[in-house]
């Protein structure tokens, strides 16, 4: 039953139990998709509203333009490893034959783990040019994007460390395989905040 | 066909059955526990948000009596008696405390989809309460900036609070939100992915539609919130200038630059607006439940009601902007926005209209909560009313910042949604202990609230004709305001008092009952919807024995024609439907067990 037809049924005109209604959920997903689909709605709206608020800032005349560190470049390089290796533990974990999938979703893990310790290399990188915090709303912007973004990584590292237990401990892939679909997921779309938030940064 | 409720698939271990007292009552998994605890410590912070209006207003009626209000103290007062009773009290109570009862027991389910993470939303909550309620006593007391914390003020010596107080309002509200959004997450997935058997999304009782919705309204709210809050924090704590504009202290430049204050203006009401429906939405879901019960009719025009709910939700992201006319906006762009605000009336007068209709040759039952749910329609339609008015840009010119504006939004977010919130916790309180409540006690109670808030809020809409400003700690003397107002003012002040003092009634009632009421049945209002027909009462963890409910009807169906009794419970069967017919039905049948 669609959504549109859900909502343009006249609930007591019907009795019984309604012909071809299924006792499944409003969408064909697991609980756990269904909240994360959501979570990933209200983290996009976050972005978006910093984005906006960085855009009506930027028109402002104390803004001055900001050089990125070039380790930007290599970071999105090992996010985008991350990203493929998880969508490798994915593609197997459908699979009957399971071999490589520890390279791949720990591996996967690894790289965004690299990914943020690079993202602290960028950001010594420039406070050792005096670019504070409070140096100009351009560098503010940065730290609190380039931060933001790294904290929702953790969140994901976290799920990622504790299914990767699972896994090393000889759990059954089963039992992870919907961990596993939903860290690609996750990570397909931080990977695309961070295009978004990396585009943004250096459009000054 | 072997059928396996999608509910029960998630396997009993899921359940997390407490072991001790500790692992029942305070670290507790269970829907219903976690909900008391949410209403018991939004209800605890609200009295202080209540007692603090009470020192506001001997202030206001009584200028230079009491020694204890100083202006600092004053607008301390104000800004936390707002952000508590918006934020910490309405939000908390309708949405963890009445969100987490209903939605399992309505939508026919064990308990929420993520027990853990729900337990989490209470705990994150109480720090959140914990942090705003520190802020009392760290060295400089809470901020006085307002509930709307506009910066630069903010921030400023001048400003109660701008040091420590600031700061900590900031972390609590980020908790705050972190916590929502567990339980969000919670509440719109159980929504969607755990209904019972048969409950089609355009079966769930209104409750469920205002409470999902306002979730959702939520969700996608209160991350401006948290935008604003952490860009703010940022200013105060580390310096940046998101915010704060180049500006002079005492004579001194300090050391910000360039920020916008309007962007913060922005990013709050862009929350601020729609917090509002996320008040009102489940007050209009609960409220029309407690109508259509006790009016014995099913709720007219229910499609309507729903598409309403959710034209509401949707509208409320596109009029923040009414909020700011006084900014200095471009005039198309305060047109915009006078225009969707008034377009938000249409599905909100169909509402009323609705609950009116409903009532229209009910058979009423006047009991407490139908009281209050009567007197909501009246203040929310003069609450409503009134919004019209300032929803135009040259109306709210000469208003905004005077006592009219203070009298519509008491009136529309503060006593109705409160009356609300009394009539669903006299509706539920039988199932919610297993006793009855005093009825006589409760209606005094209604009485002395009702015609009690409407001599408070009455009045304020002359003052604000007049043009008294409203947040100033006394008025002095001033050419254009009578001394009459101050005598107004004074009405105004004993009868806050009067109705302060008033709610003594509904926590002796609360508590008397809960040892020496009556003891309720499974059903004592004759309510055709679900969490009426729980096996036990109160409901037992996992709420439903053996079996999940099976769904056969909408949650409406009171005073059908040819029907034996003037309500069919929606999990009765079509076979077994009691008709005028039939002498032998036994209306404790166990219609989950039913071959179907």
């Amino acid at each position: 039953m669609s959504l549109f037809k859900a909502v343009t049924a006249k609930p007591w005109e019907t009795k019984g139990v309604i012909g071809g209604l299924r006792p499944e959920g409003t969408f064909d997903a697991s609980p756990e998709r269904v909240a994360l689909i959501v979570f990933l709605v209200v983290a996009s709206i976050i972005f978006s509203l910093f984005s906006v608020s960085y855009f009506i800032r930027m028109e402002l005349p104390d803004w001055a333009p900001l050089t990125e560190p070039t380790q930007l470049w290599l970071n999105t390089g090992l996010l985008v490893i991350s990203s493929v290796l998880f969508q490798w533990a994915r593609n197997i974990s459908k699979t009957e034959s399971q071999k490589n999938i520890m390279t791949a979703f720990i591996g996967g893990g690894v790289f965004a783990i690299l990914f943020i310790a690079g993202q602290m290399l960028a950001w010594s990188t420039l406070q050792a040019s005096g670019n504070y915090l409070a140096t100009n709303p351009a560098i503010s912007f940065f730290y609190l994007l380039t931060g933001l973004h790294a904290v929702h990584l953790l969140g994901g590292l976290w799920v990622w460390s504790k299914s990767s237990i699972r896994l090393m401990s000889g759990g059954k892939i089963e039992d992870i395989r919907e961990s596993i679909e939903l860290c690609t997921l996750y990570w397909h779309f931080l990977l695309i905040i961070w295009f978004i938030v990396f585009a943004i940064l250096s459009n000054t | 066909m072997a059928y396996v409720p999608l509910a029960d698939q998630d396997k009993e271990m899921e359940l997390h059955h407490p072991h001790s007292w500790v692992t029942k009552y305070v670290w507790s998994q269970d829907h219903k526990v976690i909900a008391i605890q949410y209403g018991g410590t939004a209800i605890a912070v609200g009295v202080v948000a209540l007692v603090l209006s009470m020192l506001m207003r001997m202030q206001l009626g009584y200028p230079e009596s009491f020694d204890l209000i100083d202006p600092n103290s004053y607008y301390q007062a104000v800004t936390m008696h707002g952000m508590i009773m918006v934020v910490y009290l309405l939000t908390a109570l309708f949405l963890g405390g009445f969100g987490n009862y209903l939605i399992p027991l309505m939508v026919g389910a064990r308990d929420m989809v993520f027990p853990f993470l729900n337990m989490l939303s209470y705990w994150v909550y109480l720090l959140s309460v914990i942090i705003l309620m520190a802020s009392f006593f760290v060295g400089g007391g809470p901020t006085g900036a307002g509930w709307t914390l506009y910066p630069p003020q903010t921030s400023m010596a001048g400003t109660p609070g701008h040091d420590m107080g600031i700061v900590l309002m900031l972390l609590s509200l980020v908790a705050f939100v972190v916590a929502f959004t567990m339980g969000g997450l919670n509440y719109v997935t159980t929504v969607l992915q755990y209904r019972c058997r048969g409950l089609t999304m355009m079966r769930l009782p209104l409750s469920v539609w205002g409470i999902f919705t306002a979730t959702v309204v939520g969700l996608f709210a209160f991350p401006a919130l948290l935008v604003a809050g952490i860009m703010m924090t940022f200013d105060t704590l580390f310096g940046t200038s998101f915010f704060m504009p180049a500006v002079i202290e005492a004579g001194t430049p300090l050391d910000y630059d360039g920020g916008s204050p309007l962007l913060f203006q922005h990013l709050f009401w862009f929350f601020g607006h729609p917090e509002v429906y996320i008040v009102a939405l489940p007050a209009f879901g609960l409220v029309s439940d407690v109508i259509s019960t006790h009016a014995r009719k099913n709720i007219f025009g229910y499609r309507m009601m729903v598409w309403a709910i959710i034209a509401i939700g949707g509208l409320s992201f596109i009029v923040w902007a009414h909020h700011m006319y006084v900014s200095g906006m471009h005039p198309y762009f305060g047109f915009f926005f006078a225009t969707t605000t008034l377009i938000i009336a249409v599905p909100t007068a169909l509402k009323v209209y609705n609950w009116v209709l409903t009532l229209w040759e009910g058979d009423i039952r006047l009991n407490a909560p139908m009281y209050f749910a009567i007197g909501f329609i009246f203040t929310f339609v003069h609450g409503g009313l009134t919004g019209l008015f300032l929803g135009n840009v040259v109306i709210d010119l000469p208003l905004s910042d005077t006592y009219f504006v203070v009298a519509h939004f008491h009136m529309v977010m503060g006593v109705s949604p409160v009356l609300v919130l009394f009539a669903a916790i006299y509706h539920w309180y039988p199932k919610i202990t297993g006793r009855m409540f005093h009825d006589g006690l409760a209606k005094a109670h209604f009485w002395c609230t009702f015609l009690g808030a409407y001599l408070i809020y009455l009045p304020m809409h002359y003052l604000g004709f007049l043009g008294v400003p409203r947040r100033y700690y006394a008025l002095g003397t001033t050419d254009f305001i009578p001394e009459s107002a101050q005598d107004l003012n004074q009405v105004i002040t004993l009868a806050a008092l009067f109705v302060g003092a008033a709610q003594i009634l509904f926590f002796v009632n609360m508590f008397w009952s809960l040892r020496n009421g009556k003891k309720a049945d499974g059903n004592p209002w004759n309510s055709a919807s679900l969490e009426w027909q729980t096996p036990d009462t109160p409901p037992v963890h996992g709420n439903w024995g053996d079996e999940l409910p099976v769904v056969y009807r909408w949650a409406y169906d009171y005073s059908v024609p040819g029907a034996h009794e003037d309500f069919i419970p929606m999990n009765t069967p079509e076979s077994v439907e009691p008709t005028a017919g039939e002498d032998h039905f036994d209306p404790d049948v166990d219609a989950s067990k039913a071959d179907v």
